[in-house]
Order: C-alpha cells, then sequence, then structure tokens
C-alpha cells in the first residue's frame, strides 16, 4: 500500500507542476465552456448553448486527461528511461498502472467539479429531476467506460511511438476528436459521411452518452453504448499488446 | 553438474556461458563470470563490447539466448519479482522523473523498499544537500549519476549492479563515488560495475573481467593481470632531448634506454634489477644536467596488461579504452605533470597490432 500511494503522489504532483497538462486538463475545458456559453458562435442546437456545452466539454475534459495528458506523460517517462528504472525496483507494474489510473480518475474528478461549478454558474440545469440519480448513475459509468477507452488509446500511443511523436500525436489526435466527437458542433451539423465515421469513434460515444444522460428528456443511445464498450475492451488490449517499456 | 549448483549457490552472482543476441548480431558470447559477496567486479571493455548487454541481462531486462545467469540463487527473467527488493540497479541512461527534485525520488524509491534507507541520510552520503529540491533535468551530470548510485542503495541491496557508475563526473564527484562503491565492499555487498576505464577497474575491483567483442578476453585481479606483462618498465619525460648512450652507461647493469616519443624515454632494467635503484641514477644523472622529471612512472600498468592482452583481438585504434587519469593506471605512481599520454599510447598499440 505504502509504494502505491507515494507512487499515486508523485503521479499527481507531475501532472499538477507540469504547466502543459493543467492548461490541457483544466485551462482549455473551463476556457471553451466560458467562451462559447457567452458567444454563442456554435450551432449547439438548445435554445441556451451551456445545455449543450456542458456535457460535450466533459467528455473533452476526461479525453484531456485520459488519453492526452496520460500519452504524454507516460510517453516522457518512456523516453527519459523512468519505466526502465522502475522495472528494477520491487513497484512493479501493476501498482504503476494502478497509481495511473487513479491520478486521472483524481484529475477527472476535480475536471467534474469545476465544469458542473462553472456551468451552473452559467445557467446550465441537467435534465428534469425526476430520474436523477439513473441519469447521475448512467453518466459516472460513462464516463468510465470512456477513460478506459482514452486510457488505452493513449496508453498505445505513448508505449510504441518516440516521446515527441507521441506529443504530436497525442495533440492531433484530441483536437480531431475534439472537432469530431460532438463535443463543441453537433454530430447533425458534419456532413454526413463524416458524421457517421465519427459515430463509431470513442469520442462521439462518449459526448453523445453524457448528452443522454446530463441532457434535457433525452437518453443514452444503445449505439453509443456499444461502441464505448467495444473501445473500453479494444485500448487497453491494444496497450497491453504492443506496450514496450523502453 | 552437481558442483556447478554449489559454485552458483555460493557466488552472489553468476553467469555461466551467457549469450545475449539481437537478431543476427551478438552482443555477448558465451561470457561466464561470477562475483562474491564482499566482492566488486569490474566488467572492463571499451564501448561496444557487450558491457551494458551483459549487465542488463543479469538485471532480467534482456531475453538470454543461451546460458544460464543467477543472481542470489535466482533466475533474474523468470523470478524478477523475489530478485528486485534485494538489488540495486544503476543503469546507464539514470530514468530519473525530470520534473522532480532528489528528495522527491529519493523518498518515492524508499517507499518501495521495506526497511530502505534514510532517504535524507543517503541524500548527505552522495553530497546532494544543497540541490535536494532542484528539479533533475538541472542537475549537472555528475550530480546524476549520484543521484543515480542513491536510488540504487536506498533499498539496501545484497547485489549492486553500477553500469558505468562515474560516465560524465567530474573528478571530485569521481572520489566521492568510488569512496562509497569502496564502503560496499566493507558491508558485504557483492557489486558488479562496468567501465571503459581502465584507471576505474584498478581503484575499484577486487576482480576484472575484460570484454570485448562480446567475449572475456582475460579475468583476475588488476596484479594478476598486470602480472602477465612480462617486462617491468620504467617511463618517464624531461623536457630536453637526452643523450640516449650516455644514459645507458650511467645506468650501467645493461639496462635498455629507448625514445618512446617526444620528450618521454622507457628503461627496460635486466630482470632482478630494484626499481628504486634505476630511479635514484637516473634522479640523480637528470639533476647533474639540470634536467627536470615531469613524468615518471614504474611498474606493470593494466594499461599494458590490458593492451597486451587485447592485442591480437578486435582492436581498432578508435575503440581503445579512455586513458582520462594516465598516472593513476599506473601499478606504482611517483610523479606526473598530468600531461595526457592517452594519444602515445594509442600509437604504441597500433604498433603492438602490427606486430
Amino acid at each position: 500500500m505504502k509504494p502505491l500511494l507515494a507512487q499515486l503522489r508523485v503521479e499527481l504532483t507531475l501532472l499538477a507542476i507540469n504547466g502543459e497538462t493543467v492548461l490541457l486538463t483544466v485551462g482549455i475545458p473551463v476556457i471553451f465552456l466560458l467562451f462559447f456559453s457567452s458567444v454563442h458562435v456554435l450551432p449547439t442546437g438548445t435554445r441556451h448553448p451551456v445545455d449543450f456545452l456542458v456535457p460535450g466539454i466533459m467528455a473533452l475534459a476526461v479525453m484531456a486527461t485520459a488519453m492526452t495528458a496520460l500519452s504524454i506523460g507516460t510517453g516522457f517517462e518512456r523516453g527519459y528511461g523512468v519505466l526502465k528504472r522502475l522495472g528494477s525496483t520491487p513497484l512493479g507494474r501493476p501498482r504503476l498502472l494502478a497509481a495511473k489510473i487513479v491520478s486521472v480518475v483524481v484529475v477527472e474528478l476535480v475536471q467534474a467539479g469545476i465544469l458542473v461549478g462553472v456551468g451552473y454558474g452559467l445557467g446550465w440545469r441537467p435534465g428534469a429531476l425526476a430520474g436523477t440519480g439513473v441519469r447521475v448513475a448512467a453518466a459516472v459509468a460513462v464516463m468510465v467506460l470512456g477513460t478506459v477507452a482514452f486510457g488505452g488509446i493513449g496508453l498505445t500511443l505513448a508505449g510504441t511511438l518516440e516521446p515527441l511523436v507521441n506529443l504530436a500525436v497525442a495533440n492531433g489526435l484530441f483536437v480531431v476528436l475534439l472537432l469530431l466527437g460532438g463535443m463543441l458542433v453537433p454530430l447533425s451539423k458534419l456532413p454526413s459521411w463524416l458524421a457517421e465515421l465519427s459515430k463509431v469513434l470513442p469520442a462521439a460515444a462518449l459526448a453523445g452518452s453524457l448528452h443522454g444522460s446530463l441532457g434535457n428528456g433525452a437518453s443514452v443511445t444503445a449505439q453509443d453504448w456499444t461502441v464505448l464498450v467495444v473501445w473500453a475492451v479494444a485500448g487497453p488490449l491494444a496497450a497491453a499488446a504492443t506496450f514496450r517499456w523502453e | 553438474m552437481e558442483e556447478t549448483d554449489a559454485t552458483e549457490s555460493q557466488s552472489a552472482v553468476s553467469c555461466n556461458e551467457l549469450v545475449v543476441a539481437y537478431g543476427a548480431t551478438t552482443a555477448v558470447d558465451r561470457l561466464s563470470f561470477a562475483a562474491d559477496r564482499g566482492q566488486i567486479v569490474a566488467l572492463l571493455g571499451p564501448n561496444g563490447a557487450g558491457k551494458t548487454s551483459t549487465i542488463e541481462a543479469i538485471e532480467g531486462y534482456r531475453q538470454i539466448r543461451s546460458g544460464t545467469v543467477r543472481v542470489l540463487g535466482l533466475d533474474p527473467e523468470g523470478q524478477h519479482a523475489d530478485l528486485v527488493p534485494r538489488i540495486g540497479v544503476m543503469l546507464q541512461q539514470d530514468g530519473v522523473y525530470p520534473l522532480l527534485g532528489p528528495a522527491q525520488v529519493l523518498r518515492l524509491f524508499a517507499s518501495y523498499y521495506p526497511g530502505a534507507e534514510d532517504p535524507d541520510a543517503l541524500l548527505d552520503l552522495v553530497g546532494l544537500t544543497a540541490v535536494r529540491a532542484t528539479p533533475w533535468r538541472r542537475l549537472s551530470g555528475g550530480e546524476r549519476r549520484r543521484l543515480s548510485l542513491a536510488l540504487a542503495l536506498v533499498g539496501r541491496p545484497e547485489v549492486a549492479f553500477l553500469d558505468e557508475p562515474t560516465s560524465g563526473v567530474d573528478p571530485e564527484g569521481r572520489v566521492l563515488i568510488r569512496a562509497i562503491v569502496d564502503d560496499l565492499r566493507q558491508r558485504g555487498l557483492c557489486v558488479v560495475l562496468s567501465t571503459h576505464e581502465l584507471a576505474e577497474a584498478e581503484r575499484l575491483a577486487d576482480q576484472v573481467v575484460i570484454v570485448d567483442g562480446g567475449r572475456k578476453l582475460a579475468e583476475g585481479s588488476p596484479a594478476e593481470l598486470r602480472a602477465r606483462t612480462a617486462e617491468g618498465s620504467i617511463r618517464f619525460s624531461t623536457d630536453a632531448d637526452l643523450d640516449l648512450d650516455a644514459l645507458a652507461v650511467a645506468l650501467g647493469n645493461g639496462t635498455i634506454v629507448e625514445r618512446d616519443g617526444t620528450g618521454s624515454y622507457r628503461l627496460r632494467p635486466p630482470q632482478g634489477t630494484a626499481t628504486s635503484a634505476v630511479v635514484a641514477v637516473l634522479a640523480r644523472w637528470l639533476a647533474d644536467r639540470d634536467l627536470s622529471l615531469s613524468e615518471l612512472r614504474t611498474g606493470h600498468s593494466l594499461e599494458e596488461a590490458y593492451l597486451s592482452i587485447t592485442a591480437g583481438h578486435r582492436q581498432p585504434v578508435d575503440q581503445l579504452p579512455q586513458t582520462t587519469e594516465p598516472g593513476e593506471a599506473s601499478g606504482a605512481v611517483t610523479t606526473r605533470n598530468g600531461r595526457s599520454g592517452g594519444r602515445r599510447r594509442r600509437r604504441r598499440a597500433v604498433e603492438r597490432d602490427g606486430r
């Protein structure tokens, strides 16, 4: 337990003292939420843009933390030989992985707290009170699935690419999935072929599920559940199969 | 076979006919050696000799193609989890979180081991207390190596593997690192280190394994290896151009006087002559002529042994071990003027090869 807690503290310290990570995981989501809620330039399709933006940006925050930040951090640790060095300590891979997962969850809780707080301040009110418990449970479940899926993708990149290439790919993928993921712009506004493609990607599935669970009078579709589950299985499997420690 | 097993259980580290290969390239070729508790064994050889591949195979990082490796009686790959709490590792690449300071990293590593050393005491030992909070990426090369040494020792290991522990370290840091490593022997640790510096092997090791091209060329204590070179010569430097015949006459006794390079000379007294007597005559002879004595080395050096052992093997000039501290590599040093003799020695090595 002691090694795990010490490792978790270090993982969280690294996330907190790294300016780029804080910008990516907290800065960008909050700036997007504030800006696009006030400046109505996005075709969100809701009466108040904030109603669309809070669930979408929650999905963006999960993707930023579980995929991009995890991937960049782990990629550089691999490049610096940190992972190799840890390989000859009694820490062990399961505890290292557990510390990374818990650190991602902790950051996500902080993000969710901030985004919900800012959203409320901007006038966001989640769906009808009826069935609130079920909706929140569904939102938590899809965020867990999204975290597992994006974490798997992030570790697959970190474990196979050179650190600088990984940095570029993880950031590039973040931008592409942000635009195609129904996080700022609804999928219905995309060309139909692009929207069809997006629907099988984890970003749109996560954003769609969060819109479904937190939005007004909607629910999570079977397709979104399915896509999320498939990515949540495939991502970690790909990482486990391809990750190189050196 | 029983005998082998007995040897293996006695040695802290044993490596028997080890072969490590990357694809078609054989990095380590049937290498065998053993190291006991309280013993420091140095793998000595040029860059690319297979030292790191050997050490990393013993640490469990490399898949071995054939042969057997045991550390504390355990298989480093198959019984990795049982072994790692008992070994300390210093890799060539430090492998430290760049944003964390020495104190943070040491505390983290201390948490991995039950009964770990006190991180603060260890920081003090390696002289990093003043930079305890400085992020790793801002530490000097020497400070990074000293931190890596501390990280290798924090779990109170029974066996320490140090891959080039003093590379990139300034002379002061080298002295400190060597003193710490030397102390490990007193504490009963088994230390396996690699180096391409003769001085380091000679200073630290009880046993030296000379490796090149993945193969063991020789093995023994520094004294045993030195004794392999038959001739005990005296080498000295002076500013003036000497009259070799006059000096030979003054030394008498059939001592051969040779020019070894510009301003540097070599005396080869006949077997059984006391070196001190020859040096006394030489010093008097130079003093009478008002000549300086800027460098003087007597006896067998490990370097000579190394060169004669590796002669005939693959030995391109640019792959000779570095001789950053030429004076310290000799068996008995009296004076030196700090001028590096590296180039001169390389030239000699080529001559040797040519023979």
